[in-house]
């Protein structure tokens, strides 16, 4: 705690009278507070009752629900503050082409780590309760008994199909166990015109909105009835009735395609957002910072949800960056952002409504960090027993549950029972494994559909190469697949 | 020094003048030649009508296509850097200010951030017309192009498709570029089933292949040549005309060797044809257009006709377009051809500044290639 001169104690204490300062500068650790405070950028607090649908105005905590809101032009405030300085002249304002600065002849760096924690917004606490004076969007009965069922829906169809590849029955799967309300949620407070563009841990948005066990089952056994024409591995899901993009393997190329669309979606004045999807991996590559970029400086209506959940695939977040998480990095590209406990289901809804709400009306884009814990193993391809203890995934599989604490509020509330809980959860299986029948008998796309779709129409050059190839096919039949049909 | 630099410039003139003279001759009849390539001053658009074509330079040629774009689609952008005051090469001169900041825009620095930007905005349905500022400069792009671009339709199993994406970028030897402004990246787009890629060899073909480009289902890759931006002009008529894709041209008649190329470098070979033909020998030129998907039949059948190819780009060597077509043509003619598949390209090295008019595929070197295939 460095730099403490007369001229800055001055300004603390002119500062104090102004709301919250005080206090978060006590709350505060690692802070350089002064290079805070003489930063030109004044830190702003968005008080979450600004926001219409929350409910308990009254509640205004310093504690929580803070959104930490930095507003870049409102100079009105840093004016004010700074006019009562003694030595008015050693703390200019001046207009650079780059920006308005405030000069100051002392040294300041910025710290490397925020002023204040990022708080990690949360209604429910580990036990499915309330928490006292929280904000959040309410939910209907309704609403909450089909967030729950989406979310147990999840569990088992990823139980049953992880189960299906171990039997060798289709090549590869990835879980979202963990990330349930994640996915639920956040699509459950989206609507049906709002565009996604998930990365691969979000089939849960998918089945919110519709996407049947069955078409599920379709593509990870990449049969005719597939949409992706068996092209891709399995859980490569895309659904253009459901606005889906199709998931691909490459980390965060999704990104800047979200701010695209949702920039298109300004243009056609559109109530609608895009939203995309990533992990804590994704946000090191280079996409996902042209992306932030970008949408800040086009203002467009995108939602950014990352699933900070640990680990991208054996690599913990301590070997993925330095930040203090991933919010953090909105207020350095202008994009306002939150930090959610994702594995609170009314959380991440109030949240993300409100982001819509935002993205929407002011064009601009916004930032949802849902902490999380990734409880599978990346994919069916990695055993995360070998670089992360078997005791802690555990421990967060059984205590830390997301399913299972949003099941005791929806119990509370007397909108669910055990008994409606094992007819769920039965009905579902046999559903599924009646897809997964289905699905495994169907036949494959045919051959055809390996030249279609390279561009519009299929060029002479595929013309050549699938003649060549069908006159192989027939003179070395036992060479290909027999259900694929030729 | 002042000697070496005298020598040099002259080589440069030389080279420029090689160029300027190759023009006269690959474009249309009424052709008036923009100053030498160096000290240039301004081409402003001629006032010599005929009909209702005008005679224009190449960066005029591409900034009226890109106005008819905007014209005709009111869901077609430009974006890119520096676009928005008329862009480095002036090809986007006028268009913020007639069709305003919504859809004529700067984007940040940053060339994988136009081109996914770009895929979002044409995976909506829009024209996305995508500048990025000298073809050296796509790279960052590449995973997006290559990855995301190209596969889009193919792994969505077509529920989704960003055909609307054109990416333009200035290509080639501009007399005095080095390393990174200077670079034919072509061969490397050549290589990704999915993407589309063209390259025009004057302005009015320039004009045409655009506005095909743009409208034209798929996403593709448009390399401007910028030796040629102020340097050929052209009659182009000035309505709203589309040239096919994938429809390579025979724009000299021969009948001893077939000559193929693309972009600026089609001049240079024109000028060799001409003075081949004074030792009796007769050559046919094919400008390809599209690289992919390229014309084999046009290029097959001329080779029908010769039983010669030479093939020339500034791309170097090795791994060039160059053995694609190369290859291709002995598949499919090998007992027609009486001489090995020749290729004058640039050098397997970086593009040099003081050394490129070493480096360059030249008249002569095409020339002498042109006589040694023939007299195989």
């Amino acid at each position: 705690m460095a730099f403490f001169s007369k001229n800055s104690r001055t300004i603390i204490n002119n500062l104090k009278s102004k709301a919250g300062l005080s206090r978060l500068m006590k709350q505060s650790r690692n802070c350089c507070s002064m290079s805070c405070l003489n930063n030109t950028n004044c830190c702003r607090f968005i008080p979450l009752t600004t926001i219409p649908q929350l409910r308990n105005p009254d509640s205004y905590s310093h504690k929580k629900g803070f959104l930490f809101c930095f507003q870049r032009f409102q100079s009105t405030t840093s004016e004010q503050q700074f006019a009562s300085l003694p030595n008015g002249e050693h703390n200019q304002e001046l207009d650079f082409p780059g920006g308005k600065v405030v000069l100051s002849p002392e040294m300041q760096f910025l710290s490397e780590s925020p002023c204040v924690y990022n708080h990690c917004y949360r209604v429910l606490d580990d036990n499915g309760q309330l928490i006292s004076n929280s904000n959040f969007v309410q939910v209907s009965e309704e609403i909450a008994v089909k967030m729950y069922s989406n979310m147990a829906t999840l569990q088992i169809l990823d139980t049953i199909f992880y189960e299906a590849q171990r039997q060798g029955r289709i090549s590869f799967y990835v879980t979202t166990i963990g990330e349930e309300a994640i996915n639920i949620a956040s699509a459950a407070a989206l609507k049906s015109d709002d565009i996604v563009f998930p990365q691969y841990r979000e089939p849960g948005v998918l089945l919110w909105r519709g996407f049947t066990l069955q078409e599920f089952a379709n593509q990870c056994f990449g049969n005719k009835a597939d949409y992706g024409k068996g092209r891709q591995m399995p859980v490569h899901y895309g659904s253009n009735k459901l606005n889906y993009f199709t998931v691909a393997s490459t980390i965060a190329t999704q990104i800047p395609h979200a701010v695209g669309a949702a920039y298109s979606l300004k243009m056609d004045k559109k109530d609608a957002c895009a939203v995309t999807y990533f992990g804590d991996g994704g946000t090191s590559e280079g996409d996902f910072h042209a992306a932030l970029n970008f949408a800040a400086v086009t203002e467009s209506p995108v939602i950014f949800i990352c699933r900070n959940n640990g680990w991208a695939i054996s690599t913990p977040t301590s070997d993925q960056f330095r930040s203090e998480g991933i919010a953090v990095r909105g207020q350095a590209y202008g994009v306002r952002s939150i930090r959610v406990d994702g594995n609170d289901a009314l959380a991440m809804y109030s949240a993300v409504h409100a982001a819509r709400e935002m993205a929407i009306n002011e064009h601009r884009p916004i930032l949802v960090e849902a902490v999380t814990y990734r409880v599978g193993h990346h994919s069916t391809s990695d055993d995360s027993t070998k670089y992360r203890p078997a005791d802690e995934i555990e421990w967060w599989k059984m205590a830390r549950d997301p399913v299972t604490r949003f099941r005791k509020w929806i119990e509370a509330n007397g909108w669910w029972g055990s008994e409606t809980e094992s007819q769920l959860r039965s009905s579902i299986r046999n559903q599924l494994l009646q897809a997964i029948q289905i699905a495994e008998r169907a036949e494959k796309p045919p051959v055809n559909d390996l030249f279609t779709d390279v561009y519009d129409n299929i060029p002479s050059n595929l013309h050549e190469q699938e003649k060549w190839l069908r006159g192989t096919i027939n003179r070395h039949p036992k060479d290909y697949p027999a259900d694929v049909p030729v | 020094m002042f000697i070496v630099k005298f020598v040099f410039l002259h080589f440069v003139c030389l080279l420029q003048r090689e160029r300027e003279m190759a023009l006269r001759n690959i474009m249309g009849k009424r052709v008036r030649i923009g100053l030498m390539g160096r000290r240039l001053l301004s081409t402003a658009t001629c006032d010599v009508e005929s009909g209702n074509s005008k005679s224009i330079n190449l960066y005029s040629a591409i900034n009226q296509a890109l106005h008819v774009a905007l014209e005709t689609d009111p869901r077609a952008f430009v974006f890119g850097e520096d676009v928005s005051f008329g862009g480095v090469f002036r090809c986007t001169t006028g268009l913020a200010d007639r069709f305003g900041k919504a859809r004529v825009f700067n984007t940040p620095l940053c060339e994988q951030g136009i081109v996914g930007f770009g895929i979002g905005l044409a995976a909506m349905g829009n024209r996305a017309i995508a500048e990025i500022q000298f073809a050296d400069y796509i790279y960052p792009a590449f995973d997006q192009i290559v990855n995301e671009a190209a596969k889009f339709r193919y792994r969505s199993g077509n529920q989704f498709n960003c055909g609307g994406l054109t990416i333009r970028a200035p290509y080639g030897a501009v007399g005095h570029g080095g390393h990174y402004h200077s670079q034919s990246p072509e061969a490397f787009f050549c290589h990704v089933p999915g993407i589309k890629v063209v390259i025009p060899r004057s302005p009015r073909q320039a004009k045409g292949l655009l506005l095909s480009c743009i409208r034209d289902p798929n996403p593709v890759v448009f390399f401007e040549p910028k030796w040629l931006y102020r340097l050929a002009v052209e009659e182009v008529p000035e309505h709203d005309y589309m040239l096919p894709l994938s429809e390579a041209e025979v724009i000299r008649q021969g009948s001893d060797i077939t000559l193929v190329g693309w972009g600026a470098q089609l001049s240079i070979m024109e000028q060799a044809c001409i003075e081949a033909e004074k030792d009796g020998i007769s050559c046919e030129l094919v400008d390809l257009k599209t690289l992919i998907p390229w014309d084999k039949e046009t290029v097959e059948a001329s080779v029908r006709k010769t039983g010669r190819v030479l093939i020339s780009h500034e791309a170097p060597v090795t791994g060039g377009f160059g053995g694609e077509i190369s290859a291709s043509i002995v598949e499919s003619c090998f007992l027609r051809l009486e001489a090995p598949v020749a290729r004058v390209c640039g050098l397997d090295t970086p593009f040099p500044l003081v050394f490129e008019p070493f480096y360059m595929p030249t008249k002569n070197k095409i020339l002498d290639a042109i006589k040694a295939t023939v007299n195989y």
